[in-house]
């Protein structure tokens, strides 16, 4: 639980490839951390720091802006009922009245063996489909008492086929080298090529 | 407004009003006489519309709506109405939603009286809230940095203490964190808030959020009497000095439009503590017998009356005068006084005393007569959009802050492009469109390159350890700018080599200067970048050898002074080397130290040492007992800041006004009183009852300050700039040859960092402790060569001694060089530096 690994470091390196200026990579990177530990370290948002040229505390604003962004460990599976509108008229109170009882822990808990957090969320635009929720981000539709049971007992058993909290795809995107806008690569040194003055610049000054 | 400027007219509440192209409706309706109520608003800062308190009737041609004025460019025939029933439901309701969370503990907040919150919540909103429910709640006042605390409850997000971190300062440390009603500013877990400029932030703060631990709870803001003054540092920063009860207890910005625009440093905005210390001078002492007899070989201080150490300071005089000549007698020192103290002792020492052994600056500076030579830029015309700035100095982020924020805002902003010629990186380089970061000593070679020479690399393959590609497109990047101003910020940027190599560099500057001006162009100006508060100002009034004041040198303005003074020496001085050096020699009866400490500041520790102990008889002028000072055998106590009248001369050459608002402690004096005093002892009458007499004399004896009158300085807060000198640029004779740097080696570079082992520093309780540790930093790539490890604990050797201390990696620090502070509290560099050999190179060995 620290910083990227090497395996996460050269994914960053391809991600921060991907924008003019590296402060862009930002919000991926922060994914990318809590992929790699289920939540966003300290650490990581460190090391993310010094990967796109921001301090800490920037990448902290940031990441505390986001609520899918966790800055502290979670279960294996975040359980999101939607508690929207639609959902609500269809009885998403009660689906969140029996989840508590079910799993014995209040909207932002983590049950004891470590594996589900229960949170009560806003719309998550699948009003067609109320009341709904989310395993991982990965959705569930029009769930009742009877599912969610079904739902937890799978979970508990890892039987449920949901990837794992922080990541957001089974594919990894992957853009091409011919597919790059011409952009000076990643290495953090000198200034982007954009502001280069004079071509004779390498831009690598001293 | 001039004739051809651009006038947009828009209506405020009725009154026509002519606003700038661009500007801001806010600042329109202020300059007009229109206070428009706002928080997040800032004129040095980006507009955000964060707090929405400047909300106001503005009708640009589609029928008047709701806008926040600071967000909302002038624009032909905009008529703003501030005073409509719109606007005041609107900022009723604003006020209302700022206060839901504001804990409303006033009588127990710092900023109770002076609280914008506070003032508009009497003057606008409906005076009674709605809210009854719990307000948030965080952990009571937290540090962000060991300066600052901050209370979130009082917060309302105006994002000016972070904007003014990420703009300004350039220090993002502490950020807006979560989101909706839990935001909140904070900085990273156990990251703390570490800027130089923190302090500002307090300053800004429009509640009472940000609170400055020097200052918390220690005044309310009606019990405080101000004056505004100018703070005694190179850059002459203007700030209001507020005291209660005859004590010193807070420094403000000053927005001067032509310096520092509100800003300080925190080591200035928080040295008022040592004004106040108990440590302070306050009766003359004297080397001696209880009796308060002189006794040279007296092993104490011991107090005594002013008439008495007069007279002995002045017996004193006479005797080594008659004895040994004038030249026997010698001053240090003088660079933290006003102008007007200066010119006292400058009068007494080659009008009274005749010796032209005097020298402000401390050997690490650069040469009076160079500087004084230099056409002098403003820092206005440094920042003139556009323009090329060559950084040529140590790094203004640790020596003149507020320089670099200045410097730091025209890169960012106005699009100035800077170049550095330093030894090492700085607190810009990140924003230098250019870093030539040479070998030490080696800036000559790469000036001449850059300013039309022959761009050829030299033996090593490069142009003094700097890229020949690099100098090149510096180089162009120079000439296609050549019709914008070039300014030149100098100092000496390393304390372990002599100046003669900076001057060297000036020589090459000040070469191809014809070619810059030629055709009407503006041409290159210097802004000297010199250590210590008023040290341009002692320069001016002849503190220095060879030199008179009014910027103007022995031989020229001799014969015109000898009229006004009776007197003036017949051949020039030596510097503070060469005082030290006769000294050391026996030929110094007499060593007068203003303000000065060689053994803690000069260059050659032993030679100091040396010097001291062979003069006759040392008389100290000072604030503090120092290290140099307690083996003094007078002293005088000396009237500080804010308890003296007088002026100031910053590196512009600009001059404003210092003011008086506390009582010195128990018998200090004003440095002009002490000398005036002390010219009378020995025959001369200078006939000053007060500062201002002095300053009289000064606009009619110093040709740059002819019809500089009081009148026309306290007039403004920008004061007024005193003109050029007349002395022509001597380019020294022979270049200083660089020894070669062997391959084994790191050769040093040295400068000062902001939090030091200085005297006043050191007596200001909150900033005492935060000057760092020693450290050698080294670039990463150079640890395999030298054969260590970074963070290892390493045994430094030089050829004059050698230290051990820990070594870490810095990429700011070229490839075969080493760089280390001048003043660390813990190891002194001058351990290792050879003070006449032309560079110190470094070996490091694991211990």
């Amino acid at each position: 639980m620290a910083r990227l690994n090497a395996n996460s470091l050269g994914v960053a390196q391809e991600i921060i490839a991907r924008y003019p200026v590296p402060r862009s990579a930002l919000i991926p990177l922060l994914h990318l951390a809590q992929e790699q530990d289920g939540y966003v370290t300290e650490d990581a948002m460190a090391h993310i720091a010094e990967l796109v040229g921001v301090t800490p505390a920037e990448v902290m604003g940031t990441c505390s802006f986001y609520e899918m962004l966790k800055r502290e460990p979670v279960g294996d599976y975040m359980v999101n009922i939607c508690n929207g509108i639609s959902c609500h008229l269809l009885g998403s109170s009660d689906l969140i009245h029996h989840a508590e009882a079910t799993l014995g822990v209040r909207p932002g808990g983590t049950t004891d063996d470590g594996k589900i957090t229960l949170e009560a969320v806003e719309c998550i635009a699948a009003c067609t489909e109320a009341p709904c929720l989310q395993v991982n981000y990965r959705y569930r539709n029009r769930v009742t008492a009877e599912d969610f049971d079904q739902l937890v007992s799978e979970l508990r058993d890892d039987t449920a086929k949901v990837a794992s909290h922080g990541q957001l795809a089974r594919v990894r995107q992957h853009i091409g080298d011919d597919r790059r806008a011409g952009v000076s690569p990643p290495d953090g040194q000198g200034e982007p090529a954009w502001m280069a003055r004079n071509p004779s610049d390498n831009g690598d000054g001293s | 407004m001039s004739e051809n400027e651009v006038v947009v007219n828009i209506t405020v509440n009725g009154q026509p009003v002519e606003a700038k192209p661009g500007e801001w409706v806010i600042a329109a309706a202020e300059r007009a006489g229109v206070y428009i109520p706002h928080f997040c608003y800032h004129p040095r800062m980006n507009s955000v519309g964060m707090c929405r308190m400047c909300i106001v009737d503005i009708d640009a041609g589609r029928g008047p709506a709701l806008q926040p004025s600071c967000m909302v460019e002038v624009s032909e025939g905009m008529v703003v109405d501030t005073t409509s029933e719109q606007t005041r439901k609107a900022q009723d309701g604003v006020l209302e939603f700022l206060l839901l969370n504001h804990p409303l503990d006033c009588p127990v907040c710092d900023k109770g009286g002076e609280c914008p919150l506070q003032d508009q919540t009497m003057a606008y909103g409906p005076g009674e809230s709605r809210f009854v429910e719990e307000k948030r709640h965080f952990e009571k006042p937290i540090p962000v940095n060991d300066l600052v605390y901050l209370d979130r409850e009082r917060c309302i997000l105006c994002d000016r203490c972070t904007r003014f971190a990420d703009e300004v300062a350039g220090d993002p440390l502490i950020t807006f964190q979560d989101r909706g009603d839990q935001t909140q500013v904070n900085t990273f877990p156990d990251l703390p808030f570490s800027s130089y400029f923190s302090g500002n932030t307090v300053q800004i703060c429009p509640v009472g959020a940000l609170t400055a631990v020097p200052y918390r709870f220690k005044a309310r803001p009606w019990d405080l009497t101000e004056v505004e003054s100018t703070y005694p540092n190179p850059m002459g920063d203007r700030v209001v000095v507020q005291a209660s009860r005859d004590q010193v207890l807070r420094y403000q910005g000053v927005d001067s439009d032509a310096v520092n625009w509100g800003w300080l440093t925190d080591k200035d905005r928080f040295a008022f503590e040592a004004t106040a210390s108990e440590l302070r001078l306050h009766t003359p002492l004297v080397r001696g017998t209880p009796l308060g007899r002189l006794d040279p070989g007296g092993s104490e201080l011991v107090e005594t009356s002013w008439g008495q150490a007069l007279s002995l300071t002045a017996d004193a005089i006479k005797a080594a005068v008659a004895d040994k000549g004038p030249q026997s007698v010698a001053v240090l020192g003088g660079a933290r006084l006003t102008n007007e103290d200066q010119y006292a002792w400058a009068r007494l020492a080659k009008g009274v005393i005749g010796t032209d052994h005097v020298d402000a600056q401390l050997d690490d500076g650069l040469p009076a007569e160079g500087v004084l030579s230099l056409p002098r830029a403003t820092i206005n015309r440094a920042c003139t959009p556009g323009g090329t700035v060559i950084l040529m100095a140590p790094d203004p982020k640790e020596e003149q802050g507020t320089l670099y924020l200045r410097l730091r805002h025209a890169i960012v902003n106005d699009g100035v492009q800077l170049i550095e010629l330093t030894p090492r990186a700085t607190g810009l380089s990140h924003l230098a469109a250019f870093r030539l970061h040479h070998r030490p000593g080696e800036a000559a070679a790469v000036a001449a390159a850059l300013m039309g020479g022959d761009i050829e690399a030299g033996p090593d393959g490069d142009i003094g350890g700097t890229p020949v590609s690099a100098v090149a497109a510096a180089a162009a990047a120079i000439a296609d700018r050549a019709d914008q101003p070039l300014t030149v910020v100098l100092g000496r940027p390393s304390l372990a080599e002599p100046a003669d190599f900076t001057m060297d560099a000036v020589a090459e500057l000040v070469r191809f200067a014809n070619l810059l001006s030629a055709g009407g162009r503006p041409g290159i100006a210097f802004l000297p970048a010199l250590q210590r508060g008023n040290v341009l100002g002692a320069l001016d009034m002849g503190l220095a050898p060879g030199l008179l004041p009014g910027r103007i040198t022995l031989a020229d303005g001799g014969p015109a002074l000898a009229e006004a003074w009776g007197s003036v020496p017949s051949n020039p001085g030596a510097d503070a080397r060469g005082i030290l050096q006769a000294a050391a020699n026996g030929q110094i009866e007499v060593l007068i130290l203003l303000g000065a400490d060689p053994l803690g500041d000069f260059p050659h520790r032993e030679l100091a040492d040396e010097a001291l102990s062979r003069v006759g008889t040392i008389v100290a002028s000072d604030l503090f007992l120092n290290p140099s000072t307690v083996r003094a055998h007078i002293v005088f106590p000396a009237a500080g800041f804010a308890e003296r009248r007088g002026t100031h001369t910053n590196l512009e050459g600009r001059i404003t006004g210092q003011r008086q608002i506390v009582t010195p402690p128990g018998t200090a004096r004003a440095d002009w009183a002490i000398a005036t005093e002390l010219a009378r002892q020995l025959g001369a009458v200078f006939g000053f009852g007060a500062p201002e007499d002095v300053w009289d004399e000064i606009t009619r004896v110093a040709p740059s300050h002819r019809n500089l009158s009081m009148e026309a300085i306290d007039a403004s807060d920008d004061g007024v700039v005193a003109a050029d000198s007349s002395i022509a640029f001597t380019p020294p004779e022979h270049a200083t040859p660089v020894p070669h740097v062997d391959a084994y080696s790191l050769r040093l570079v040295s400068a000062r960092r902001m939090y030091d082992r200085g005297t006043l520093l050191q007596h200001a309780p909150s900033l005492a402790g935060l000057a760092p540790t020693a450290i050698l930093a080294v670039n990463p790539y150079d640890f395999d060569r030298v054969g260590v490890e970074p963070g290892a604990d390493v045994q430094v050797i030089s050829n004059a001694g050698e230290v051990a201390m820990p070594v870490v990696a810095d990429p700011g620090v070229p490839r075969g060089t080493a760089a280390f502070g001048y003043n660390y509290p813990d190891l002194d560099v001058r351990d290792l530096v050879d003070p006449d050999a032309m560079v110190t190179d470094l070996r490091i060995q694991t211990r």
